[in-house]
């Protein structure tokens, strides 16, 4: 198979960089060679995170070429807008709808962009996008949302659901592992939609 | 690999696959200061039962304590970023005299494009300085396979090795085939040796030429190094690269011939040739600095570098590409109109309350490497330097003694306990020691945060996460000589302004110690309170406490009238992220906030 190419934004402590390491080891477990790369230090304090996850035979690269994303999944919209100039044509957006406010925004100084859905839904008319916090909520645990968001990634892609089940675990602590199942399979319901 | 392997294969950080190949190695001893992107390989070493790991006060003492435990016959591990590489310079080059017993590497991250760091320096030419070998894989397998050789390495040539990965070796993950450790051979114990070890210029002196002899030896080494190998193909275009920009060079011009140098210094100097030969064009594609590519030219090979990749920040595939291929790619640029998301303070940091009173001082504020360098953005805007690890004091005292004890302009200097402990406490002596009066202030949130809480000698808390002897920092700056020594809760607005205040009028020396613990260690829970809320009919939209800088603290746009007056929008406090540290509610004018 061709290199597949999965770019993940969000906010810092959304749990991007665990959604990342869910995706990558979906794709060992299947056998595939993968690169994943995200920076950490001081990107983790409440800024852009961006995690590049790619699959297939042979990955060289830890980095998507650029304009190569085949999907980009965001946990934030002001982030899927940010990235979108990295998916190529044609490719797929999977989308939480929830708002984070940036420092400049709140302070007044710039505005938070409007349409953003609108945009990315003229790009990827089959985009997936639901406020995820509030399925989280629903599932019983607001921490899940970036989970719901990856379930429905999920259905953009051919891996067998026992595979994510696995790659899950290895993401997620124990304990918290019944919710985040029902996270995954909440976001995948709404991914089939 | 096969499907099969892979799926058996670890998916690891490059870090994480270093602290696998130095484990299996055989590796005895770790030491280490924090710092992005080298932070991972302690903390994943001090997992392993085998190994004593130290989180060390700073660089230098890491391999200095290096130095001891592979003198006494451990394999040891030191690991560092770029700039670590200097505070620990001054060990680095005598060693490279003295030599080793046990194997010791010393694995140094560089950082191009400055993830988190103050300057973009290239540690390939520390390699060529100090005379010593350095290996520089380019993704996580060669990070366990490279880290490993380079024990075997160590031994064979009597010297330290160093081991550059890039902050995309480090932090990218891969799979690694791994294997099991294996414990070294060579007893452990201490002889006296002082010809090796005294380093007095009668005994450094015949060490010189043996370093020479060394690196003729390295040079051999070099030619018949795996690592450095030739990948054949089209031969138009050859192009030479190491580490990553290998990986990138492979993804954009899958068609070219390669030379790829596993081994930075000392470089194959008839492989290089005999490579040259082969191709109708010589390129060369590395980050930061032409290393390889002045080498080139000084054998007397053509060869096209610089003049097309760029020097400054990191490469990727399209540079590459575009730089060899020539042409334009479409390249993807980023919308600039959007707002920007930088990162921010945490909700309830105990540094905000801090820098909100130096603002309000309008202090000149010589700042140091943490989190609270974040003060220097809007809109605190409240740190006006930062240079290198500790630097903020002995800037503060240069500034006071170069404008004069009775200038207008208040100068002060903030550091945090894990960048004082590492090397804070010289320039303090200096103030007492010659007399300066310039307030210091100690930012002692009992963890080292910014690289993800670490413990130092202040916290008191080992890489283990032991519990053990910390730094009393009141007496530690009473028996300095400092006059007035004040401690600070950094949450009590009126408190620390009080004592800046007074530390500004006093004659003599003075340090103020803000201490509450990072909200995210433990002992956060002991100060965390109820959320706060905005009373939304008292709040008239002034957004004085949007200019704290908290996360927590958001904006409802809402134009209407309160108490006669027209209002634009009233500030919010998200719940779930308000810690109840109460800023916000001591700078707001209305007391709208509860």
């Amino acid at each position: 198979m061709t290199v597949k190419n999965i770019l993940m934004a969000g906010v810092g402590g959304q749990g991007v960089i665990v959604a990342s390491q869910a995706m990558a080891a979906v794709a060992r477990l299947a056998g595939l060679d993968v690169k994943k790369s995200d920076v950490h230090g001081m990107a983790q304090r409440g800024g852009s995170v961006l995690s590049h996850v790619r699959f297939g035979e042979k990955v060289y690269s830890p980095l998507i070429p650029d304009g190569e994303a085949d999907i980009l999944m965001s946990t934030e919209k002001l982030e899927a807008i940010r990235w979108l100039p990295f998916v190529k044509k044609g490719g797929k957006i999977a989308v939480n709808t929830q708002m984070i406010m940036p420092p400049t925004v709140t302070r007044g100084a710039q505005e938070y962009p409007k349409g953003i859905i609108e945009k990315l839904t003229e790009f990827d008319p089959d985009i997936v996008a639901f406020d995820c916090l509030e399925v989280a909520k629903e599932v019983g645990n607001p921490r899940t949302a970036t989970v719901v968001l990856l379930g429905a990634l999920s259905t953009m892609l051919d891996f067998d659901p026992d595979l994510w089940t696995e790659a899950l675990k290895t993401a997620v602590p124990q304990k918290v592992m019944d919710v985040n199942m029902k996270a995954f399979a909440a976001g995948v319901a709404r991914g089939k939609k | 690999m096969s499907s099969v392997k892979r799926k058996e294969a670890l998916l690891l950080s490059g870090n994480e696959a270093i602290a696998r190949g130095a484990w299996e190695a055989g590796v005895k001893v770790a030491s280490a200061y924090p710092g992005t992107p080298s932070t991972e390989i302690l903390e994943n070493m001090a997992r392993y039962p085998e190994v004593n790991a130290e989180w060390s006060p700073n660089e230098k003492v890491a391999l200095e304590v290096g130095a001891g435990a592979s003198y006494a016959g451990a394999r040891t591990l030191v690991s560092l970023k770029h700039v670590g590489l200097n505070v620990a310079a001054d060990p680095l080059f005598t060693l490279s005299y003295t030599g080793v017993k046990g194997g010791l590497v010393i694995i140094n991250c560089d950082d191009p494009q400055l993830h988190s760091s103050q300057n973009e320096q290239d540690n390939r030419h520390y390699a060529r300085a100090a005379k010593l070998p350095m290996l520089e894989p380019a993704d996580s397998a060669e990070a366990y396979e490279f880290t490993k050789a380079a024990f075997d390495l160590s031994e064979k040539y009597d010297c330290p090795v160093l081991v550059r990965p890039t902050t995309r070796v480090s932090h990218a993950m891969g799979l690694v085939e791994t294997g099991e450790r294996s414990e070294s051979a060579m007893p452990l114990e201490i002889k006296k040796d002082p010809a090796k070890l005294v380093m007095l210029p009668g005994f450094a002196r015949p060490r010189h030429p043996k370093i020479e002899a060394r690196m003729k030896e390295l040079e051999e080494f070099a030619e018949t190094f795996e690592g450095n190998r030739i990948e054949m193909g089209d031969k138009k275009i050859g192009v030479i690269t190491a580490g990553i920009s290998y990986l990138y060079t492979r993804e954009a011009l899958p068609e070219v011939s390669i030379l790829k140098l596993g081994m930075a210094w000392p470089l194959p100097r008839k492989k290089i040739r005999e490579f040259a030969l082969k191709v109708d064009k010589l390129y060369v594609v590395e980050e930061l600095d032409p290393f390889i590519e002045d080498y080139v030219r000084g054998l007397g090979v053509e060869v096209t570098g610089k003049a097309l990749i760029p020097t400054c920040g990191e490469l990727n595939p399209a540079i590459v590409g575009e730089a060899v291929l020539g042409g334009k790619t479409d390249k993807v640029k980023l919308n600039p109109d959007l707002p920007p998301r930088p990162p921010i303070m945490c909700p309830g940091c105990p540094h905000r309350g801090l820098f909100w009173v130096l603002k309000k001082e309008k202090a000149f504020v010589c700042g140091d490497i943490g989190c609270y360098t974040l003060a220097a953005q809007k809109p605190l805007e409240a740190l006006d330097t930062c240079l290198c690890m500790g630097a903020g004091i002995g800037q503060a005292f240069g500034i006071e003694k170069a404008l004069g004890k009775d200038a207008d302009t208040k100068v002060v200097a903030v550091i945090g306990d894990s960048t004082f402990a590492h090397s804070g406490m010289t320039p303090l002596a200096d103030i007492a020691f010659n007399g300066g009066n310039v307030p210091v202030i100690i930012l002692d949130n009992r963890t080292t945060a910014m690289t993800g809480r670490q413990g130092n000698p202040i916290s008191g808390l080992t890489a283990g996460g032991e519990e053990t002897n910390s730094i009393d920092l009141e007496m530690l700056a009473k028996s300095f000589g400092i006059s007035q020594v004040t401690v600070v809760n950094p949450y009590d607005i009126e408190q620390t302004r009080e004592a800046v205040q007074k530390a500004f009028e006093t004659e003599g020396s003075s340090v103020i110690i803000s201490r509450s613990p990072c909200v995210l260690i433990p002992q956060f829970k002991e100060v965390k309170k109820a959320p706060l809320r905005v009373e939304v009919d008292e709040c008239d939209g002034c957004r004085t406490c949007l200019m704290v800088a908290c996360p927590a603290v958001t904006w409802v746009s809402e134009e209407r009238e309160v108490k006669g007056k027209k209002r634009k929008g009233y500030a919010k406090i998200d719940e779930l992220m308000c810690t109840g540290c109460g800023v916000c509610a001591a700078v707001c004018k209305t007391g709208a906030i509860k």
